[in-house]
């Protein structure tokens, strides 16, 4: 692989990172981050739908027509994501039951659409699959670093696996019940967005500019 | 985002726009080929899918068994509590004679014998049930235990599937569980919850003149009708309906009332 193929790859999982810089996909990164076996699955679907969805809308990009151009990238998205979500059902019977509607969810996962709408769109099959697995590779990060926590601190376990012996259990670790629920992955997420951006200072955003104090139009 | 409009007003504004015939083309081009493709995975993946969906059922119906109160006493020397399947025929409540338990298991539900329901009487949102259904039977000393009742009902978003355990009474709740449903994690999807599933143990269907008076309210149970109600979960107000609405249909007169009726009667044959 050519180092600016490389390149392309390795800029959205850090730099780019669609998660941590352009807080996108975060619902999802809410949902299924309680455990590393699921956020591992949500990972891997979304790494196939995100390669295939960019590939497919790069080779259609020269016949679509601009007028249904959204429309028509998100059928093929969301084809993709029922085909992935069929396979789940029919390998991975457990853990699809466990990401319930979050597999059929990633149709609405911004990063596809975005990477689909914004890349795929004037770039050939071969930079947009690169595009799409680097995009997938740099969401799974952020989901594989927050489950890990998530697991580790709120159940003291690694896929399943006890690491923390939980006091109940007879082990002395007392599980932070905190990190099992949704609201701990925002601060986990948000930590990391802190972290990234103190590290790489040119992420940080310039200030919004301040909008001048005028009296409010009376209504009428 | 800043490079997703940068992008958008660039290359792709210089591109001529093409007529409507073309536009159409492509549209029923791609919708086409979405379809065969959807199509496609979802035949070829159907068997694996029942398969799966039939151990899942298999292990619920044993977990349930094993969670029953007072399951204990009734391991044998054979060392185990396994139920016996049946299939009752819904309409008369009798235990079938000429459908062996076999027979209809290894059948999905889309494929069994239905009869439609009409809107007025379909109180769990199913459209059609069938005509027979399995259950499940646990005896001691020649009575009957308990007696598990496959259920299924429209939940907030998809249909719920599960099972409930009714005392050989055929009038108190033993337990319920779901083995498929698609609420919403953290808040409709809490009706796996344990904690929340043993808060029916124990309630009564019916009252004193036959009515069925069990449902899940908003607060707390209290009063006279506590003993029929169950908490509901914060947050899911449309699950709960759907789990009362499950749970009155089948023990109602379209669903296993008939056979409950015999029960209660102490000879359903």
């Amino acid at each position: 692989m050519s180092t600016s193929a490389l390149r392309a790859l390795a800029r959205p999982i850090v730099d780019d990172n669609p998660v941590t810089m352009q807080v996108l996909g975060i619902c999802s990164a809410l949902a299924v981050t309680r455990r590393l076996d699921t956020a591992l699955l949500m990972s891997v679907s979304v790494i196939c739908v995100l390669t295939l969805s960019n590939v497919s809308i790069s080779l259609l990009r020269n016949h679509l027509p601009r007028s249904i151009r959204l429309i028509v990238q998100i059928t093929v998205i969301a084809t993709l994501v029922t085909v992935v979500d069929q396979l789940l059902r029919a390998f991975a019977w457990e853990l699809s039951r466990q990401l319930s509607v979050f597999v059929g969810l990633i149709v609405t996962n911004c990063i596809v659409l975005g990477r689909g709408d914004s890349f795929a769109m004037f770039h050939g099959a071969r930079a947009s699959a690169l595009d799409g697995l680097g995009n997938g590779l740099g969401y799974a990060l952020v989901l594989v670093l927050v489950a890990s926590v998530r697991e580790l601190l709120g159940s003291g376990s690694l896929l399943g696996v006890p690491v923390l012996v939980p006091r109940d259990a007879g082990g002395w670790y007392e599980p932070a019940a905190l990190l099992l629920l949704p609201p701990s992955a925002f601060f986990l997420i948000g930590g990391l967005v802190w972290a990234v951006r103190s590290w790489k200072t040119q992420q940080v955003e310039a200030a919004e500019p301040v909008p001048e104090a005028a009296a409010p139009e009376p209504v009428r | 985002m800043a490079e997703m409009i940068r992008a958008m007003g660039g290359e792709g504004q210089a591109r001529r726009e093409p007529g409507p015939l073309h536009t159409l083309l492509v549209a029923l081009a791609v919708c086409g080929t979405c379809a065969a493709v959807v199509t496609a995975s979802v035949v070829v993946l159907r068997p694996y899918q029942v398969a799966n969906r039939q151990w899942d059922r298999e292990m619920q119906v044993r977990a349930l068994v094993a969670g029953l109160p007072g399951i204990s006493d009734l391991v044998t020397e054979a060392g185990d509590a396994r139920p016996d399947t049946r299939v009752v025929e819904l309409a008369t409540g009798a235990y079938a004679t000429d459908v062996t338990a076999e027979q209809l298991l290894a059948t999905s539900e889309d494929e069994r014998e239905s009869v439609r329901l009409p809107r007025e009487r379909d109180l769990a949102g199913i459209g059609s049930r069938p005509r027979f259904a399995p259950v499940y039977v646990l005896e001691r000393e020649g009575a009957v235990h308990t007696v598990i009742l496959p259920v299924s009902g429209q939940g907030y978003l998809a249909t719920m599937r599960g099972y409930l355990a009714l005392a050989g009474d055929g009038g108190t709740i033993r337990g319920i569980t779901f083995t498929e449903h698609g609420e919403t994690p953290g808040l409709g999807a809490e009706i796996e919850n344990p904690v929340w599933q043993r808060l029916w143990r124990g309630k009564r269907l019916r009252d004193e003149d036959g009515n069925v008076r069990v449902r899940v309210v908003r607060d707390a149970p209290s009063g006279p009708d506590a003993v029929h109600q169950v908490q509901g979960i914060s947050g899911a107000t449309k699950t709960g309906d759907g789990v009362s609405n499950l749970v009155r249909f089948w023990v109602g007169p379209d669903g296993f009332g008939p056979y409950l009726e015999r029960l209660r009667e102490g000879g359903a044959q």
